[in-house]
């Protein structure tokens, strides 16, 4: 349990990293959510190339990591009705909130900004009573 | 080309985070949020952990501009409005779901199999059909 607290702590700071690089270096917030959707709703300006290999390096880096060890990966459903609805409420949700878990929480927070602080809370507070009414109470998920 | 290269590294350490830190694993996302279960508060680590480097990045360029660039590209709406709140809500709903968001659906997508697959592919169709509600709005991108 610590250990994985202990993983938790050093992914975090490592993610940390990632956005600090971009931030500094290109002036650009890591939000993984606004990086993917300006991508595929075809921002017309000259940075799409950017995203694509910011992307290209999310998906390789835990690819190069599995090669040497094995850290639990995922554990994801098998139920399509679930993921579909999951998905289609994940990417409508984020590009209307204008932000997720890595803009409106990391990047957000940490600059002290209030919407990202009151969308993190609303979207934890939303997942915990959609999680409380499907496990606990129905026993669904 | 410099700045080619600092957005791949950029999403190097995202993912190497997001692998590490346990947030590709869906079970120990739906834990976070299973208060009246078998709560698991990792995902508060990783949120600490990420905000430490961001804090201090914010802290770093106060007052300059990019290394590579003239300017930052900082999100100017500061309003509480019915978009953030309704997006969010929609956004913890899917989250708790399935136990994926954006960054680590993305990440996963080279060792999750059809599961992430078909999550990933449904999420760039809610972004697409929410593409109207942006239009004609001058917000630019929290993140």
């Amino acid at each position: 349990m610590i250990i994985d607290w202990i993983y938790g702590l050093v992914g975090g700071l490592l993610i940390g990293l990632g956005g600090l690089i971009l931030l500094i270096f290109n002036g650009r917030i890591m939000g993984a959510s606004g990086i993917l959707g300006q991508l595929i709703e075809g921002k017309q300006d000259t940075e799409n190339l950017e995203r694509i290999v910011f992307l290209i390096g999310v998906i390789a880096a835990p690819l190069i990591i599995l090669q040497f060890s094995d850290f639990s990966t995922t554990n994801v459903t098998s139920n399509t009705i679930q993921l579909v609805l999951a998905g289609l409420l994940v990417g409508a949700g984020t590009r209307i909130a204008n932000g997720c878990t890595s803009g409106h929480g990391v990047c957000g927070i940490s600059r002290l900004s209030l919407r990202g602080l009151l969308a993190t809370a609303v979207y934890i507070s939303a997942g915990a009573l959609t999680m409380v009414t499907l496990r606990t109470f129905w026993g669904l998920i | 080309m410099i700045r080619l290269l600092v957005s791949s590294v950029s999403g190097l350490f995202f993912g190497f985070g997001l692998l590490i830190s346990g947030m590709t694993d869906t079970a120990k996302v739906q834990g976070w949020l299973d208060i009246l279960g078998q709560w698991d508060p990792t995902l508060a680590f990783v949120m600490g952990g990420a905000m430490i480097p961001m804090a201090a990045a914010w802290a770093i360029i106060a007052k300059k501009a990019p290394v590579f660039d003239l300017s930052f590209s900082m999100p100017s709406n500061k309003t509480i409005d019915f978009k953030l709140l309704s997006g969010s809500v929609l956004f913890g709903m899917g989250w708790a779901l399935a136990g994926l968001c954006p960054g680590p659906a993305i990440a996963a997508l080279g060792f999750g199999g059809n599961g992430i697959i078909l999550f990933f592919v449904s999420m760039i169709v809610g972004m697409i059909l929410t593409k109207p509600m942006r239009m004609g709005s001058i917000s630019t991108a929290d993140g």
